[in-house]
């Protein structure tokens, strides 16, 4: 046989990988989701504690932070028009503008978890087991929840790179964008996993 | 269901086709939906020899009371690994990744899945969460003994390798999320035309019900299992009392996933029994529309039933009786589709063959199994069967004889399509009598045992016990002894059987209609189905 | 096959509003959050989150423009998280 290798059809389906990407997003979505029923769980057992534990993080970072990603999202959607009217240098641009916020967020979540932990506000620290259960777990949660959504952040960077350097080489064009497309769900992910980190984590004090 | 679509006599079958690679590697590095079938084929039927090994052991150890071949650390560790065998290398993986990779795509008229690249990145997670998992056996502070359920407090207190085992279960779990994925996306965009949803063989519908389950079900244990990984290794405090933490919660994230996973397990085994059925009873399925919705239901319902399994856990009482209402609920579907399986044989003329006696055991061991889960459903005796022997003997009826006999009876009907050879019937008929013989004698006994008060997971007891232990430690090398003739068998006939036919069981479905063993792409073109899947008139 | 390539374009000026919308959803839920409600200061805020997660699903997320299929399954995937954690608190609520 003409076979070369252990599938010869060469068989493109645009929808089938969105409903594969969707579906991956399902279960990102059920992996924070067990991440929020243990917060509510043991927010509704620590309620003080909780809220005066959230009183030590910075609003104003975290707003930024939230600002910064909401405008990521949008850079990326925007970049799928882009490429649909073909201007693939604006899509690029617009990519390269979404790598920028991405590393933005990142450098604030350095500083941020750094003069926490300078504090000695850490996992097992000390300090926090004197303040008791209450604010153990709240920063249990705080930096297992948001040290696993910035380990997302890290994965959509690489992803949006090499998503990149194929809009350049120009193996995603506009009529062939599927792989920019489930890239720019996965980031709004991202971005919708944050929308609820940020009010549980810094808002309601 | 549609014209003949056989292409012609001469061209290759998937085992024999040439690719890229030679050797192991045309192999291990193979797209084709069907080779990775046989991939998951071997692995498992590797791990099951190690499993069944380990619970034959235990069996031994049982025997009578006292110090026999092992001592309870050792047993520990032997029921745990036992565990984590039989249930994330084995069941999960099971029906789906052997025959619903080699079967799903053929019998929806596709030429593989949605994803063949990643159907074949399943299997290598699979191997290399086997391989980590395999691991802590054999390095850091000795095989884990907190059994497959990886308890807090106790999986991040004790001094045994939990790393590995835990990292391992993780990386499964992947694994079984991907395959999921893959199949539901291959059902949706790539049925045959004029297969409709209500035109799709029932074997294909439970998969996708599975895959489901696979996807909103996993990650829920993922990340239980990666706070598990945080809590050993940063000390945080989530499931540890003394830091504020609640065990309790860890049960329930746990159930959440491995409640459903039962599902997971038992779902594309009833797809099976569904698919052998009509064909030895020569008869429409009863009720093709009822089968579904059941299966709908049973994955639906049985994902919101996981406290069950903590009924002595200190759960407030509302809880409590949610989760026996929801549980008696979930039998419901269950006892829909017995009842569906019974009047497809009714007054049908019925051809005896191996796949079937198979099936017709895989009803009456699963309705044993079923009626005892209600037992231990019913809140005031779960109380006294809780971590008793009858939860051992319930859940090996159904996980081992629900899916393995419908694991064992689609592999006797599917056997001629996926080798291209018959096996000897009549070694096959003895095994399965052997088989089932010693099934029943295992595990009844421990039915007896656990109502009389036997605890799990002790490698010892007092003598009153002694007379169970011994008929069931005796069914267990009589059970052993099947399972040894079955896969002999076919082995052996792989190897050497008589050659098959394109059809030798007079079936309906699709994958009849492709030759024995099937080419690499399955069909020369894309089938157009009219008729229903079990239109025998 | 047939749809691929075929898709909505959403115009750039969409996409501005609907940033816009999601900034001021954030702003009012800090302002709001900053003031002593109480117990409601979670229920507000969840709320606010709600409305934008909804927000990013349908107009970033294309759900607007997709089959329907997608949104049904959305809305089934919400359904199961709510109804774990609802079912979880009956434990927690009442012991």
């Amino acid at each position: 046989m003409e076979q070369t290798s252990g599938n010869t059809h060469i068989h493109r389906d645009d929808e089938a990988s969105k409903i594969g990407m969707w579906l991956f997003i399902f279960t990102e979505m059920l992996l924070f989701g067990g991440l929020f029923i243990v917060y509510s769980i043991y927010r509704y057992l620590h309620p003080v504690a909780f809220e005066l534990a959230a009183g030590e993080l910075d609003v104003a970072v975290g707003t930024a932070n939230t600002v910064i990603l909401l405008i990521s999202s949008m850079t990326i959607a925007m970049s799928i028009t882009a490429m649909q009217k073909g201007n693939k240098k604006l899509t690029i641009a617009l990519l390269g503008a979404t790598l920028f916020l991405a590393l933005a967020f990142l450098v604030n979540k350095y500083f941020e978890w750094g003069s926490k932990i300078s504090h000695g506000l850490y996992p097992g620290s000390d300090r926090l087991h004197e303040f008791g259960h209450g604010d153990t777990l709240f920063f249990g949660l705080y930096y297992f929840m948001t040290g696993l959504h910035a380990l997302h952040i890290i994965i959509g960077l690489v992803v949006i790179a090499f998503v990149m350097y194929r809009v350049h080489r120009e193996m995603v064009h506009s009529t062939k964008f599927a792989l920019l497309e489930n890239t720019g769900l996965y980031w709004h992910l991202v971005d919708l996993i944050w929308i609820f980190l940020f009010p549980l984590f810094y808002l309601v004090t | 269901m549609s014209e003949n679509h056989t292409r012609s006599v001469d061209e290759p079958s998937y085992l024999k086709y040439k690719g890229r690679y030679r050797g192991i590697f045309a192999w291990i590095f193979s797209t084709d939906h069907k080779r990775i079938g046989l991939l998951y084929l071997w692995s498992i039927l590797t791990f099951f020899i190690v499993g069944a090994i380990l619970g034959l052991l235990m069996k031994m150890e049982l025997i009578s009371p006292g110090k026999n071949i092992m001592g309870p650390q050792t047993y520990n560790g032997f029921f745990t690994l036992h565990g984590i065998i039989m249930i994330f290398l084995i069941v999960i993986p099971g029906l789906p990744a052997v025959f619903g990779n080699f079967f799903l795509p053929i019998m929806i008229g596709a030429k593989d899945v949605a994803f063949p690249r990643l159907n074949l990145t399943s299997w290598w997670l699979y191997l290399l969460g086997a391989f980590v998992v395999l691991t802590s056996q054999f390095t850091g502070g000795g095989p884990p003994d907190t059994g497959w359920t990886f308890y807090a407090p106790y999986s991040f207190q004790t001094p045994t390798n939990m790393l590995p085992a835990v990292t391992g279960a993780f990386i499964l779990g992947f694994s079984s999320i991907l395959t999921g994925l893959n199949f539901i996306v291959t059902i949706h965009r790539m049925r045959a035309p004029g297969m409709g949803w209500f035109k799709m063989p029932l074997f294909p519908w439970s998969l996708y019900a599975t895959g489901w389950i696979q996807v909103i079900a996993t990650p829920i244990v993922g990340v239980t299992l990666l706070m598990i990984i945080a809590e050993r290794v940063l000390n945080i405090g989530f499931f540890n009392p003394a830091l504020g933490g609640d065990p309790i919660l860890y049960q329930h994230l746990f159930w959440i996933y491995s409640h459903p996973a039962v599902y997971i397990m038992i779902l594309p085994a009833m797809g099976a029994i569904s698919e052998i059925i009509p064909t030895f009873a020569r008869k429409t399925i009863f009720g093709y529309k009822a089968i579904i919705v059941s299966t709908i239901a049973i994955a639906f319902v049985g994902y919101f039933v996981w406290g069950h399994h903590m009924f002595t856990s200190g759960m407030s009482g509302v809880a409590l009786y949610t989760f026996s209402i929801l549980t008696f609920l979930v039998a419901i579907p269950s006892a829909i589709k017995v009842f569906n399986w019974v009047s497809t044989m009714h007054k049908a003329s019925i051809i005896l063959k191996t796949p079937f006696y198979w099936a017709v055991s895989f009803i009456f061991v699963f309705m044993i199994g079923g009626f005892s889960g209600l037992v231990l459903g019913a809140l005031a005796t779960n109380v006294h069967l809780h971590d008793t022997h009858f939860v051992v003997a319930h859940f090996h009826f159904i996980v081992f004889g629900g899916t393995g006999f419908a694991f064992l009876g689609a592999m006797h009907y599917w056997f001629p399509k996926i080798f291209g050879r018959k096996y000897d019937a009549g070694w096959a008929n003895i095994g399965w009598i052997t088989f089932f013989i010693g099934f029943i004698t295992l595990y009844v006994p421990m039915f007896y045992l656990g109502i009389a008060g036997m605890p799990r997971r002790y490698y010892d007891y007092v003598e009153v016990f002694h007379g169970g232990n011994i008929i069931s430690s005796f069914g267990s090398i009589i059970l052993i002894a099947g399972i040894a003739i079955v896969i002999a068998n076919l082995v052996k006939s792989a190897i050497s059987g008589e050659k098959a036919d394109q059809n030798p069981w007079g079936g309906r479905t699709l994958e009849w209609e492709v030759p024995s063993p099937p080419p690499l792409e399955n069909f020369d073109e894309i089938p157009h189905v009219t008729r229903g899947p079990y239109d025998y008139s | 096959m047939e749809n691929n390539g075929k898709h909505h374009i959403v115009p750039y000026k969409t996409h501005i509003t609907v940033l816009l919308g999601l900034i001021v959803l954030t702003a009012l839920s800090v302002a709001v959050t900053s003031i002593e409600l109480g117990p409601l200061t979670v229920t507000v805020a969840l709320v606010l989150a709600s409305a934008k997660a909804l927000i990013v699903l349908i107009y970033f997320m294309h759900l607007k423009f997709d089959n329907i299929i997608y949104s049904i399954m959305v809305a089934f995937i919400i359904f199961s998280i709510v109804s774990i954690i609802v079912i979880t608190f009956l434990d927690y609520l009442f012991r």
